[in-house]
């Protein structure tokens, strides 16, 4: 059964003439790695911002577990781009902050916290300031604070974009163990074409203009490696390029198209 | 001023410097004591008279009588005490009143359509100008004085506190509404933590204004603080009390400020580090 679901979704900034996205339908299933990718300018950022709640659609049903997403809420968890991390608490403190919200006693919610620190790989980081860490170390903060509300499914955006390539490889098999082993759905957009097609178990290209999905994989080179199979050889499998080169393709023709 | 001194400390860090430099607290310490060399200097010599300015000992002297036996029926702990009780008030009633305020400016519309313009309107008048409608409403008592400093304050600390809910940063709510969380909440846990190192610079701004304004207050309308001291000696010529009110008077500010940013470094540490 699918657990959410998006039904013939369009969205439109007020004002602007061409909507953002336009007839966006996807169901997000237990098991699933649903990766969007697409330039910029392709509405990526809008549809996980729907998701999120933190926009509503102008046209569009999207449901979770069959009822209607109405704003944020704990049940939707976010990864952000620029980890959005409360500088003031510590990381324990920022893990925990999930279930601080909803009222969970202190002793309860540092127990929980240090599991999700345990799963990110930074355990000892307990009573590290925010600013004392590195990017890849406060996006691992980003997602064990995310994983500790135990959301039903996990949003992710961009969560790698901005480190370097080599901290980018580590986070992305880090990815895949977390999903393995917590289970939950993820979605996660991206721009980085070969993360895309490692990471997802479904694929969805998106084009501007307006943001439409051109193209739906589904893959399994995330798969592969959560089994036990290295990073280096799945990406340098034949047929790990020749997908990584068929999106490419696409990628490209629909530049030109809209250039 | 600014684009000055990164440039040089950029350059001394870049390369040693070969001869040996004096460190900038240094150089200001040994202003200090030149000018208090000249002053002893031009007192000694008898090149200024005592009565438009007396030796640093005889203000030092004066100091120790004041503190121990009082000028004009009040020690000079009891004048200080006076002029702390009222900036004290002041400043408790504003930081109460005015990060609330500063806080609904910042996040609701309605109240910054209401507040924002009165604010703006009276921030700008100096305190003594509207003091004799104060001394006409609520008479020359303590309450027209606290209320002067009251409003002296508050208009900074309501401004800076607005300008920091404004500039806190969105992808922070959104972490925070996508764990849940209440829009009480978002003020309690991100709205304020956020906006805390504006409100102290708005309280540091505050605290400057307030002390001014409350001494200028004194001169005019009182029976007893740093002001009035200042104000009742120089009417009978006793400079030496009139240079010591002046001193402390800087002290205390020079104090409030250092205290301030001691405060600002202990409760926002993570301000103005990268995150």
């Amino acid at each position: 059964m699918a657990l959410l679901q998006l039904e013939r979704i369009s969205a439109q900034y007020p004002g602007a003439t061409t909507p953002v996205l336009a007839d966006i339908s996807l169901t997000l299933g237990p098991q699933q790695l649903l990766v969007a990718l697409g330039p910029s300018g392709s509405g990526k950022t809008s549809l996980l911002n729907l998701i999120a709640g933190f926009v509503e659609p102008s046209a569009g049903r999207i449901t979770l577990d069959g009822v209607p997403v109405k704003g944020p809420s704990a049940e939707r968890g976010v990864v952000f781009q620029d980890d959005a991390l409360l500088p003031w608490q510590d990381v324990l403190a920022n893990v925990g902050f999930g279930l601080e919200l909803a009222g969970v006693p202190k002793a309860q919610r540092q127990v929980r916290a240090h599991e999700m620190l345990a799963l990110a790989d930074l355990a000892g980081f307990d009573s590290r300031r925010i600013w004392q860490l590195s990017g890849g170390q406060k996006q691992r903060v980003g997602l064990a604070r995310a994983l500790a509300a135990d959301p039903r499914v996990l949003l992710m955006d961009e969560p790698f974009g901005a480190l370097d390539a080599f901290t980018r490889e580590q986070m992305q098999e880090l990815l895949l163990q977390v999903w393995r082993r917590t289970a939950k759905p993820v979605f996660l957009i991206t721009h980085d074409i070969e993360e895309a097609v490692f990471l997802a178990t479904d694929l969805i290209l998106l084009a501007p203009n307006p943001g439409q999905i051109v193209e739906r994989l589904s893959l399994d080179f995330g798969q592969r490696y959560a089994a036990g199979e290295s990073a280096r050889a799945i990406k340098s499998d034949p047929r790990f390029i020749e997908t990584r080169e068929h999106v490419l393709g696409k990628v490209f023709s629909q530049r030109q198209v809209y250039a | 001023m600014s684009s000055y001194e990164i440039p040089a400390t950029a350059v001394s860090q870049a390369s040693p410097p070969l001869r040996r430099t004096l460190s900038t607290r240094w150089i200001s310490v040994l202003t200090l004591v030149a000018l208090l060399a000249l002053w002893w200097a031009v007192t000694a010599s008898g090149l200024i008279e005592p009565l438009f300015l007396p030796p640093p000992a005889a203000v030092l002297q004066k100091g120790w009588l004041l503190a121990t036996s009082g000028y004009m029926d009040s020690t000079l702990w009891q004048h200080l005490g006076a002029s702390l009780g009222r900036i004290g008030l002041g400043l408790g009633f504003a930081v109460l009143t005015a990060v609330p305020v500063g806080i609904a400016i910042g996040a609701n519309r309605i109240a910054r359509g209401i507040l924002d313009p009165l604010i703006e309107f009276y921030r700008p008048i100096p305190p003594l100008a509207y003091l004799p409608l104060i001394v006409i409403w609520c008479g020359i008592g303590e309450l027209s004085k606290v209320l002067l400093i009251y409003l002296a304050i508050f208009a900074p600390i309501a401004i800076a506190t607005a300008t920091g809910v404004r500039t806190v940063d969105p992808a922070k709510l959104r972490a925070a509404q996508s764990l849940g969380a209440t829009r009480a909440q978002l003020i309690r846990h991100v709205i304020l933590p956020s906006a805390l190192p504006d409100i102290l610079t708005g309280v540091r701004i505050g605290l400057g204004v307030g002390w001014s304004t409350l001494v200028a207050a004194e001169l005019i309308a009182a029976t007893s603080g740093l002001g009035f001291m200042v104000q009742s000696a120089a009417q009978f010529l006793v400079t030496d009390v009139v240079v010591l009110g002046i001193l402390v008077i800087a002290l205390i500010a020079f104090a409030m400020e250092m205290g301030l940013r001691a405060l600002q470094r202990k409760l926002v540490p993570w301000h103005g580090q990268a995150h």
